[in-house]
């Protein structure tokens, strides 16, 4: 039996009242009608031109496209020509301490201690270990934004100015960021940081000028030994579905259910 | 008021582009915390602090509105055109301003754990992300509250030269001694809690607490700024030494308890950006001199509010000394319990 509630069937029927001019009913349905006709259109207004911006070129369709990136930390050497793409690409200061990407060493003591060092991101690659015995092992790992799909950092920009777009990169608008911060706090990876020059906040965008053009990001076009993976989840010709189906894979901090599209192949315990 | 006008200046020198600020409120992201907070103290500002302040300054904006010159012409403006002071009026003012007070608690109760909030969810920080953390925060804000208003009281009373009056310090400090209990107690459970779960962040966090935050977090925060101000409270409760040294003892604890407040925000401020993500090792940071968030500007900064009140208390003409006002009960000593009641609840907080 259905309860037709205190309207009964009048109100199922009637959106307007007879006599009156608008009906309440009608009246909520066509605000809504309203707000979804206009707040669409135009929240696709405001991404596409925060896209434009980001340096996206004509007729391209963000939806067409998901990004995936992969990492298999057996493969880097750490030679730093990642890093050094990335700064050239993406005009971040090469004297500045901040960087977009960065390699980190790990050196595994047998007592357990590990020791990482990451001498100005990795820029200039490693200077050689000193011959201990106590190392039981060492090996380099690259990182970046993890592409979180459920990200921290634009959960909490107070304006919008950093964003999900729909193809799975997080971008921020540097004409929109009031340089609060907040999200480089929010990020549990300490990818972002603040531009010294332009005063916002600057993080990889996966060389989004790039990769809309049908181009590989920077670093995975320069990485000599194949260790960073780069493609599209969508295409089924792409790299990166060959790595993500023949590695045991895994991602950083998964206990904080960030989702990150970034897969580590052969990622050690002592990396967080 | 003025405290809460001075409050966002730090955060807007903080910011990149502080010409951009504006953004917050035009075209906030609903899912920021930080973004709402724009609301939720602007609610503060205009619908508790502001209209609350016009209801009880309402009827001497009138009378010295009636007056020549810029001055009159000025306390107009501030009238808003209402040229009503009769007995009634002033009345229900009052009720009025009743009404927003019941309004206020929350509503401050609501800004001050936000703050917390703001830090509370930040997952990827461990010393940071805690439930308990707006909590905290309403209670420390409720304790540098209480202290400032004894302080001022204090102040206030040296600049017109009345003689403190006691009883209004003993009052004021036996509610210090027991929010600060209340407040000591949830910060040791945080602290507790913390070293108990031991989760992964906990070997970088006592590595923190041992080596970058020792003096600040122990020495500062802990013994000068928490157990000595609350010893001394307690004392003062079981035992009445004389007046004068009561005073000196109030008042260092009133201090002391500034001290340690500003410490523990520090220690949460800072010390929460002093170690890697990867929990690894520390980062570097150092004070400025100059530039937004230098030493000279955080003093000036810290200078601005005080000279408004003491302005405001110094002002001849703003006292409502009208004898037919029926506007408020004047201020009564009456030992425990006696509590200036509109201080209460615009307790400054940091």
């Amino acid at each position: 039996m259905r309860d037709d509630g205190p309207c009964g069937e009048a109100g199922r029927v009637a959106g307007r009242s007879p006599g009156k001019g608008l009906g309440r009913r009608t009246f909520v349905a066509g605000l809504g009608a309203l707000l979804s006709g206009v707040g669409r259109p135009l929240a696709l207004m405001v991404l596409h031109a925060k896209l434009a911006r980001a340096g996206v070129p004509e007729g391209y369709d963000p939806k067409q496209h998901r990004y995936a990136y992969g990492i298999d930390v057996d493969r880097c050497i750490g030679c730093g020509r990642c890093v050094e793409a990335c700064k050239n690409e993406n005009g971040v200061p090469k004297d500045s301490p901040y960087s977009r990407t960065w390699i980190e060493r790990y050196e595994i003591r047998e007592d357990g201690e590990v020791r990482v060092t990451s001498p100005e991101a990795g820029l200039h690659g490693f200077p050689p270990m000193e011959k201990d015995p106590a190392v039981t092992d060492a090996f380099f790992v690259p990182k970046m934004c993890n592409l979180c799909t459920h990200s921290a950092c634009t959960q909490v920009c107070p304006v919008g100015a950093t964003f999900d777009s729909p193809d799975g990169v997080i971008l921020v608008d540097p004409n929109y960021c009031i340089g609060c911060a907040y999200c480089i706090q929010a990020c549990p990876y300490g990818t972002r940081f603040m531009h010294p020059k332009t005063h916002t906040v600057d993080k990889c965008t996966l060389c989004y000028h790039r990769i809309t053009r049908g181009l590989q990001p920077a670093c995975v076009e320069v990485c000599p030994t194949q260790t960073r993976v780069f493609g599209d989840l969508k295409d089924p010709k792409s790299p990166i579905l060959k790595f993500l189906r023949s590695h045991r894979l895994n991602v950083l901090k998964p206990h904080l259910g960030t989702k990150p599209q970034v897969s580590y192949a052969n990622l050690r315990r002592e990396v967080w | 008021m003025a405290f809460l006008i001075a409050a966002p200046i730090p955060l807007q020198a903080h910011l990149g582009h502080p010409l951009r600020a504006w953004e917050i409120m035009v075209t906030p992201n609903p899912k920021s915390a930080m973004a709402m907070f724009g609301f939720v103290y602007l609610w503060y500002l205009m619908a508790v602090l502001v209209l609350e302040m016009w209801f009880e300054y309402r009827a001497d904006f009138v009378r010295l509105g009636r007056g020549p010159g810029l001055k009159g012409r000025f306390y107009r403006t501030l009238s808003l055109g209402v040229e009503e002071d009769s007995p009634d009026s002033i009345l229900l003012d009052e009720r009025i301003s009743r009404v927003i007070s019941v309004i206020g608690i929350p509503s401050a109760i609501l800004l001050h754990g936000y703050v917390g909030f703001i830090f509370g969810s930040i997952k990827a920080n461990p010393w940071w992300s805690s439930p308990i953390m707006p909590i905290i925060f309403i209670f420390s804000a409720m304790v540098s509250g209480i202290a400032a208003v004894m302080l001022i009281y204090w102040a206030v009373c040296r600049i017109k030269k009345v003689p403190v009056d006691i009883h209004c310090l003993d009052a004021i400090g036996t509610y210090l001694c027991y929010t600060f209990i209340i407040d000591f107690v949830l910060e040791a459970l945080d602290f507790i809690h913390r070293i108990y779960e031991a989760d992964e962040s906990f070997d970088i966090l006592s590595l923190l607490m041992q080596r970058r935050l020792f003096v600040s977090q122990f020495v500062v925060q802990f013994l000068i700024g928490t157990l000595v101000p609350i010893l001394i409270l307690l004392f003062l409760q079981l035992r009445k030494p004389q007046e004068a040294l009561r005073r000196k003892l109030l008042l260092a604890s009133a201090t002391l308890t500034l001290v340690g407040i500003y410490a523990m925000r520090w220690n949460v401020v800072i010390g929460g950006q002093m170690y890697s993500k990867s929990f690894r090792g520390f980062t570097t940071w150092k004070l400025d001199l100059i530039g937004g968030e230098g030493i000279l500007v955080a003093v000036l900064v810290a200078c601005l509010p005080p000279p408004v009140p003491v302005a405001a208390a110094g002002s001849s003409s703003r006292p409502s000394t009208t004898p037919k006002r029926p506007r408020r009960k004047p201020w009564r000593p009456e030992g425990r319990g006696a509590f200036p009641h509109r201080s209460g609840r615009n307790a400054p907080s940091f």
